[in-house]
């Protein structure tokens, strides 16, 4: 345990929301005790989420560009293709324990006290940690909850993490399945379930609604479920998973039609349950401290990210809006400025949501259907990477970038784009929107050439019906 | 309901003004507030707002036309929507448009300031506004910090209000109207080898002001010259430091009004003014310096300019100077004045004659600085030393300043600028 119990601030949770909140605030000047309950910091993004799926995503396509034989197409010859699947995880696992370790040189540097165990806030300004060598009592002026969210389950489905798993086992197979089948068609499904199809299993997506990616672009998630089906991935859509139960051979699953009808039995060897997360918000003691929260466990707050009881603060996964890393780092930055008495804000309308698939998506701002809702009038601008030459060049031409622009003002509402790397390519739409930039803004600065940026400059030039390339 | 437009009062002594132009049309929407028409009178070009969001329904005085305080100039209709406008052009892009989102009646949503000038113009701003031949600066922003967006550059075009270089912007300083009539003019017929342009208002009355101080005192002027050096290195010395303690830069117009200033106090005849049969001698210091514009000489006048500090006088001679360029001196800045500074170095002037800006009795030409071989005496005997010299010229009305007094006043100033440590000591 720390010699530390006191500081200005105490943050429960050291994901991405947290830890960069309690280094933001130890910046701004205040001490920090950082509360967090795994061994390793960085939360579900380092330990169990993004980081070890971006990191299977890499090693398994590049086993499939190997084992499909296409390299052959580019002149390189291999024998047939082994996978190590032990290799790829201690891989995986390498880089996993590297970053988590970065964080904790990271609090080192900027003195944020770092308490491991189970923290309970006993009262405002208080919060007693329990862990393998007793309880402490800690206090503080304020306390910021940042305890995410965790993989939610289905009724009748029981998650298991050996033959029913959630994210988290899915990221650590023994082996690959011969039969995977995936509930939810959302981005942390689709990421995990072409990472086991790349590795040879047989992938099968059942989805509730009638399309895949919801909340997303409508035009991207068709033409993205084309690209998937492509590859190898069937679809069920408009199908409910009534029960999952697992057994000696494999998993049972009981579906049937959304709208109601004749019930089907399913086999798979492994099943994926990528339904949503929920957050983290029991155990916290919140219902004796007082702090309420909504039907979904979640905490809300106000615009200084204040809970209704003075003092207490949350952040990320546990309060309303995208449960992105990103939108949590944006949440713990604010926060901490508020607290500090500086000006903090978060754009939430310019969250860039990105789904590291190959080809990926990158989604910034409105999409067509509620700019068609708010009855807000827009033209569109979309430029295919067939036609980019540096796609062309290395072979990766799936996909394209739609512009969507306010018919009158010009001003950008929204970019949506399928291709390669379209994650990175996004952040140059990121920084003119944040500057309330036009289509014709974007179209008229220099992009060099050849890149793949190239088609964001084009679906710029084509709002204005003056594409160059197409 | 019917909406008189009339002429707003024009200012001490001013009894009517020139309709110079209309900016919007009969047919056209235009927003509480917004500038209809410019108005020209002796002193400055007003813009006429529209009391009242609407549509302008009749021009009763066209462009041209005189028009006295209070009179009618047009009429409109409060609250009416305006017809599509009929120039549409790019402003507006036609296909999938469910509503006009941005009516030209309706002001922008998040309120908009002047257009920051720290901020480049974005690329579609900067096509828009040469396209357009706009002032970025007239245009209101939305963008973050005070950028102006494309959005707001398009509205602008539509509601007419941005045009650049207005035909004539700026202003003279206060006086008694214009009195004498223009002598007759014979006929002559037209040369094709020549080109007719009638003079603009503004160019009018300057002419009539010139003429009118020249024709009533006995203007005459004297020179002397002064060494720059140690002034020079005054302000090299503590530049960094003013600039950075005051956010503004030490120039050296602060140097000579407050060297004018010490000097007016003890020769104050150069400070007063002709009335009649009697002379009024003030007891403040209005300095007025000369900027000049596209349009012409303009002069703000520095009120109080004794009770200035050094960077209170070049922040507000700096405010000014861009007041002027911006066509937006109002009478108040320019009238009130007890003496003048011009500056014809900053074109290059090595010498000259300024004229008097009536009713006032002096006025102190600066020209160009210029190294010059000199001699410089000291106790071990004359040397020729390089140093930056700068001529002055002192215009006086003699009828109530005299040759001793002039000279005298110059040579204080002199002193002055010479040794900075004077202005110090007052000495």
């Amino acid at each position: 345990m720390a010699d530390q119990t006191h500081a200005d601030l105490i943050v429960i949770g050291a994901g991405p929301g947290g830890y960069v909140a309690a280094i933001r605030a130890a910046q701004l000047g205040m001490s920090v005790i950082c509360v967090e309950k795994r061994a390793t910091l960085g939360g579900t993004c380092l330990n169990v989420g993004c980081i070890p799926s971006k990191a299977l995503l890499n090693t398994s396509e590049k086993y499939h560009e190997v084992a499909s034989g296409h390299l052959g197409d580019l002149g390189i010859s291999l024998g047939k293709a082994k996978l190590d699947l032990d290799a790829m995880m201690a891989n995986k696992d390498q880089i996993v324990h590297d970053l988590t370790g970065g964080i904790d040189l990271l609090f080192r540097k900027n003195k944020v006290t770092r308490v491991t165990g189970m923290a309970t806030i006993t009262a405002p300004g208080q919060v007693s940690v329990s862990n393998d060598e007793g309880t402490t009592t800690l206090t503080a002026d304020r306390i910021l909850i940042a305890t995410g969210s965790e993989p939610s389950s289905l009724p009748g489905v029981d998650i298991d993490e050996d033959k029913i798993v959630s994210s988290t086992g899915a990221l650590a197979l023994p082996k690959v399945p011969k039969r995977l089948v995936l509930i939810g068609a959302g981005y942390i499904g689709l990421e995990m379930g072409t990472v086991w199809k790349r590795l040879g299993a047989e992938v099968e997506v059942v989805e509730y609604l009638p399309r895949i990616l919801p909340g997303m672009d409508a035009e991207v998630a068709r033409k993205f479920q084309s690209i998937l089906e492509k590859q190898g991935l069937n679809f069920r859509l408009s199908t409910a998973v009534k029960s999952a139960k697992a057994n000696k051979s494999g998993v049972v699953l009981d579906i049937e039609p959304a709208a109601g009808g004749d019930r089907e039995k399913l086999t798979a060897d492994v099943v994926l349950v990528a339904v949503g997360r929920r957050p983290n918000t029991d155990g916290l003691g919140l219902d004796a401290v007082g702090v309420t929260r909504d039907e979904r466990g979640r905490i809300p707050v106000d615009e200084d990210f204040e809970t209704n009881i003075p003092g207490i603060f949350a952040i990320g996964d546990v309060i309303p809006g995208p449960m992105l890393a990103h939108k949590a780092e944006e949440d713990g930055v604010a926060a901490v400025e508020i607290m500090a008495g500086l000006a903090g804000h978060v754009d939430y309308d310019h969250v860039p949501g990105i789904v590291y698939t190959a080809p990926e998506i990158a989604t910034l701002g409105k999409t067509e259907e509620q700019l068609k809702d708010a009855g807000i009038a827009y033209h569109k601008g979309v430029f295919p990477f067939q036609a980019n030459s540096r796609a062309r060049a290395i072979g990766q031409t799936e996909g394209f970038v739609k512009i969507l622009a306010d018919a009158a003002t010009d001003r950008v509402l929204g970019v949506h784009i399928i291709g390669h790397e379209a994650g990175t390519v996004i952040h140059e739409c990121a920084t003119a929107m944040a500057f309330g930039a036009s289509s014709e803004d974007i179209a008229r600065t220099c992009h060099g050439h050849p890149t793949l940026n190239e088609a964001v400059k084009e679906a710029a030039l084509a709002v204005d019906g003056r594409a160059i390339h197409i | 309901m019917s909406i008189e437009i009339k002429v707003p009062p024009l200012g001490e002594s001013v009894a009517e003004g020139t309709i110079a132009r209309w900016m919007k049309s009969v047919g056209d929407a235009v927003a509480q507030d917004e500038p209809v028409a410019e108005l020209e009178t002796d002193k400055v070009t007003l813009e006429v707002p529209a009391p009242a969001a609407g549509v302008l329904s009749s021009i009763v005085a066209e462009a041209g036309a005189t028009v006295g305080i209070d009179a009618v100039i047009a009429l409109m209709e409060e609250g009416a929507v305006a017809d599509a406008p009929a120039k549409a052009a790019d402003a507006a892009p036609s296909s999938q448009a469910l509503a006009p989102t941005t009516a030209p009646a309706a002001a922008p949503a998040p309120s908009p300031s002047p257009a920051s000038a720290d901020h480049p113009l974005s690329p579609a701003v900067k096509r828009l506004v040469k396209d357009n031949n706009l002032d970025p600066r007239r245009i209101p922003a939305t963008g973050k910090d005070g950028r102006l967006t494309k959005g707001d550059v398009l509205t602008a075009i539509e509601s007419g209000s941005a045009k650049a270089a207005a035909p004539a912007a700026s202003s003279l300083t206060a006086s008694a109207p214009v009195s004498s009539q223009p002598p007759a003019v014979m006929p002559r017929s037209d040369n094709p080898r020549e080109e007719r342009v009638p003079m603009t208002r503004l160019r009018k009355v300057i002419a009539q002001r010139l003429k009118d101080a020249q024709n009533t005192a006995a203007m005459l002027t004297t020179f002397n010259e002064v060494d720059m050096s140690k002034v020079m290195a005054l302000r090299s010395d503590y530049r960094d430091v003013f600039e950075k303690t005051y956010g503004v830069r030490l120039g050296f117009m602060s140097f000579f009004v407050h060297a004018a200033i010490h000097a007016l106090k003890e020769f104050p005849a150069v400070n007063a003014e002709i009335h009649g049969d009697d002379i009024i001698y003030k007891n403040y210091y209005n300095i007025g310096v000369a900027v000049g514009t596209p349009q012409g000489l303009v002069v703000p006048v520095l009120k109080d300019a004794d009770q200035m500090s050094f960077a209170e006088t070049e922040a507000s001679i700096n405010a000014f100077g861009q007041k002027a360029r911006d066509g937006q001196l109002t009478m108040d800045d320019m009238s009130g004045g007890t003496f003048t500074i011009s500056n014809g170095g900053v074109y290059g002037s090595m010498l000259s004659t300024p004229i008097l800006n009536k009713p006032q009795s002096g006025i102190l030409g600066m020209h160009n600085i210029q190294k010059r071989a000199v001699v410089v005496s000291s106790s071990s005997g004359d040397s020729i030393e390089i140093r930056p010299m700068m001529y002055l010229a002192l215009s006086y009305d003699h009828r109530i300043i005299d040759g001793r007094e002039a000279v005298s006043f110059l040579v204080r100033l002199k002193d002055m600028i010479e040794d900075p440590r004077r202005l110090l000591l007052g000495l």
